[in-house]
Formats: C-alpha cells, structure tokens, sequence
C-alpha cells in the first residue's frame, strides 16, 4: 500500500468578479510510497503549491482524493507537517517555543515538550538559539526552526513548498544538503515543491514533473544516484544526465506559461 | 536639496529632541509675543505668565487637584468599559465571519452617532451623576474600538494560521494561540489611540451638568473671563494625554517587544 495516493486531484479556483474560473490542476494521480523523497519540479504557476496545499488538507480539491496510509484527508492536521515558503514562525514566540507548539496543542507535558523540542534544534544545528525569537535570526535559521517544529511532531510525512525558495544561493545549498541528511537518517516520506532543477534532483529519489496551467504530471523520473549522498553528486556525469534531461522538460513548459502570459 | 531632507530618511535622535523642543519653544515664544507685546486683549488671550500664576492659584485655592482626579477617573472608568466589551468583540469578529456579518453594519452606523449628541438623553436616562458622564465615554470609544478590533485581526498573517493548523492546532488553539498574540500590539495601539479620542469627549460630557472634573473648571472660568484658567486646564488635559501616550508607548514596548520595528 502506498503511504499517499492522490486520486484524480482536480482543481479549479472560481472566477472573481465575473472573471472566467481559473484552473490550476488537471485530474492528477500519484502514488507516494513509505520512504520515498519525491519532488515535484515545475515551472510558477503550474499548480505544484496547489497540489501540495491539497495533500496538506489547506484546500479542497474540486474533485478528487488524497488518502494518506489509506485514510482520506479532509483537512489540515498534524501528521502531515509543513513547511512553507514564507517565514511562519510565530514572531511572539521563542525558537524553542515555537518548536513546542505543536507538541502544547497536543498536551504534552511541558518536560516533553522541551526534551523533544531540544532534540530537533539540535539536529538541525540551532542549539544554543532556543530563546531567540524569529526577528533574531537569519532567513536560513528561520527555515531550519520551522523544520524543526514540523519534524517534532513526528508527522507521517512531511511536506515542503519552496521551503528555501527565499534564501540565498549557499545557504540554499547547505539547507539541501542538512534536509537530505535528516532524510537520509529516518526517511520520513517527504513531498518537496520546487521549481530548481538542481535541487529536485540532489535530494529526490524521485523527481515528478510538472506541466504549465493547468497543471499536470508530465513525468516520473526515478533518481539513481546512491546514498549517502553530498554535495559533490552534483559534479558527476549522472547527476548532469538528469539535469540535461530535466533542463529539456521544464523549458518547453516554461515557454509554454510564458507565450500564455502574453 | 539638503541630504536631511531626503524622503524618509531617519534623523539623529539628539537632533530629533531639538526639533520637538524647537516646536514647543517657538509656540510659547509666538504666545509671549501676541501677549506681552499688547497684540492682544489679556481679556481674549492670557499671557503665559498669568497662565501659570492661574494654574498655581488653581491647586493652591480651588482643589484642581481632585478635578483632574474625577476627569482621570471617568476616562479611565469608561474607556476600561470600552475595551472590555469592544476587544472580545472586536477579536470574535475578527475570527468569525457570521459574527463580523452581523454586527458590522450596525457597529458601522452607530460609530457615526456623535457622543455628545447623546448627552441629553443620558441625562434623561442617568441623571447627572458619574453613570452619565462615564456612559458618554463608553458610547464614544467603543464603537470606533470594535471596528479597529476587527480590522487587525481580520489582517492577521493567513500562513501563520495554516501553519498553526498544519502543526495540529483546532479552532479554539487558532484564535487564542494565534490571532490573540498575533494581534496584542497592534490592538494595544488602537488602545492608545482610542484613549486620546476619550479625552475629547470627557471634556464635552463635563461641559454640561457636572459639578467637578477639568471641564466644568473650564466652563466656571468662563463665567469670570478667566482665560488663564481655560488655558492651563486645556493644557493640563494635554500633559495628561502626552504623559498617558508615553506609558502606553512604554508598555507597548515592553509587553511585546517581539513586535518592534514592525
């Protein structure tokens, strides 16, 4: 059994002021297993964060099921953990309190809480940061917390939008590379939106391209390449195999959203 | 153009508290200037000293003291009443849709109702006593309060909501967990504004049928074309607003010092 299915996902936005409906997503059907690190690769626009909102229960499919571990989704909740392309950490709260809130919705004793909350800033390298607040730290660090307070509740599957979508280059990369070693440690399935090809392929173990609008899967490509993986597979032959391949995918969608545009 | 005035650029602190003295400096010394230089009747516009030598014999013969202490306490009871009913309020239709559907319209409405056209009928319906004056605060404050209330929350960051929901919080969670931390400062801001508008209508509800508060001082000064005693109870009334903004500033600042800068 598959740890996600989506089942003929469709979805259409309703038009605002007479406008005409908008249609972000093409009936779309995925299997996701237990394990798998998928990521959808596409070009703005193409539905990838309106199928991933979809999964993570923030919208209603206008046709359509999600099932996770065979269970339909009706809506947002915790064993699915998010991390969005926006900083959400809670401004008021401190790191280590904002690591906690999900554990404190939950009731958890306030003991756990920071046992757990500390065990998952450690591992992704914010001990010593626990009474900051959000304000105080860099966009990376903010990105690294909100991993943190997702993976803490220990969801089923975890899934990410752009997560690093507003860092810088380097800091991009070694986000990847502390994302995939976390992966790599527990292989928690994982569904990361990204529009870097170069990033989908680096950390997937399977690539799901997308179409322009109205978004639909336009292929599956298993990623080859062994684990433990580090940086240094993105110099290798294989890696530049699919880059190439990719590359190829994703222009022609690209040019295809672009001459819509006009 | 001179590099100081470059569109929104800051100033030097030292220079900024020059400038606000400058302002208050160059207001006595233009007053001094229309008095003392004989511009000006001493019937229609005291003169600062005899301002002062007013306010003096004010504390010292007339217990202007406890005036101001009755007009403190009538602002500060009907403002606390205010609040306490505009705030929840404000936040429940924040949150709530239907509730912001029902109520809106009709708080729309009614905070165009002029408090002081109010006076008479609460002088019908309570007399002349505190309940009157203190009620004339209320209906000034807590209509404009509702509505900023509602507006702040309704602005409230949607993806720290989602965020919240992905992470397992419900409904209840959401808005106290949330929206209510989300929206303190900026709801302790509309406080203070709001409190400057009680002010104005404190001294309005005085100016008719009361027997004490810095109003009905102004109002018997009057009767003696005593303008030094008008003056000073005006700018007591200023010194009182200057004192309680700083506070509120003050506590603003320390209650949420997450927010600053924002």
């Amino acid at each position: 059994m598959s740890k996600l299915s989506i089942r003929n996902v469709e979805k259409t936005f309703p038009g605002r002021n007479n406008t005409a409906p908008t249609r972000a997503l093409e009936p779309t059907s995925l299997e996701v297993a237990d394990n798998d690190f998928i990521t959808i690769l596409g070009p703005s626009g193409c539905g990838k964060s309106t199928l991933l909102r979809i999964v993570a229960g923030l919208e209603t499919p206008s046709a359509g099921e999600v099932l996770l571990e065979g269970k339909a989704v009706s809506g947002p909740g915790p064993d699915r953990g998010m991390v969005f392309q926006s900083y959400t950490l809670f401004p008021w709260l401190t790191v280590r309190d904002n690591v906690c809130f999900g554990l404190r919705e939950r009731g958890l004793p306030r003991a756990e809480q920071l046992a757990v909350a500390d065990r998952f800033l450690a591992q992704v390298g914010l001990k010593g940061f626990e009474n900051h607040h959000p304000a105080q730290l860099s966009g990376g660090m903010q990105q690294r917390t909100a991993l943190a307070r997702a993976l803490a509740n220990d969801p089923k599957m975890l899934l990410l939008d752009e997560p690093f979508g507003a860092l810088d280059h380097q800091t991009r990369e070694l986000m990847q590379e502390l994302l995939l070693g976390i992966w790599e440690a527990d292989r928690k399935t994982v569904m990361f939106v990204t529009h870097d090809i170069d990033e989908a392929i680096f950390m997937a173990s399977r690539v799901v391209v997308m179409s322009a609008r109205p978004g639909r899967i336009k292929c599956d490509i298993p990623i080859e390449l062994p684990h433990p993986r580090s940086y240094k597979v993105k110099t290798t032959p294989e890696f530049a195999a699919y880059k190439e391949r990719l590359t190829e995918e994703i222009r022609v969608e690209t040019i295809k959203a672009v001459t819509m545009e006009r | 153009m001179s590099p100081l005035f470059t569109p929104l650029k800051p100033v030097a602190p030292a220079l900024r508290t020059v400038l606000g003295i400058s302002c208050f400096v160059l207001f006595f010394l233009g007053w001094g200037i229309a008095t003392y230089g004989g511009f000006v009747k001493p019937l229609f516009l005291a003169s600062p000293g005899d301002t002062l030598a007013a306010g003096i014999a004010l504390f010292r013969e007339f217990g202007f003291a406890e005036d101001i202490a009755v007009t403190v306490w009538r602002v500060f009871a009907g403002f606390v009443m205010a609040a306490a009913l505009a705030v929840p309020l404000g936040i429940l239709m924040g949150a709530f849709k239907p509730v912001e559907g029902f109520f809106e319209a009709f708080v729309s409405f009614a905070r165009y109702l002029p408090a002081s056209a109010f006076i008479p009928l609460l002088i019908l319906w309570a007399g002349v006593g505190e309940l009157q004056k203190i009620l004339v605060i209320f209906i000034g404050s807590v209509f404009q309060l509702v509505i900023m209330v509602t507006v702040i929350v309704s602005g409230i960051r949607t993806d720290l909501v989602e965020a919240a929901y992905t992470l397992g919080a419900k409904r209840d969670g959401v808005v106290l967990r949330v929206l209510l931390p989300a929206a303190a400062p900026q709801i302790f801001e509309a406080l203070r504004l709001v409190l400057g508008w009680a002010w104005t209508y404190v001294i309005v509800a005085e100016l008719v049928g009361a027997s004490r508060g810095i109003g009905h001082m102004i109002i018997d000064a009057q009767r003696f074309l005593d303008t030094g005693q008008m003056i000073f109870g005006i700018f007591v009334i200023g010194v009182i607003g200057l004192i309680t903004d700083l506070l509120f500033r003050a506590l603003n600042a320390r209650l949420f010092p997450w927010a600053k800068g924002r």
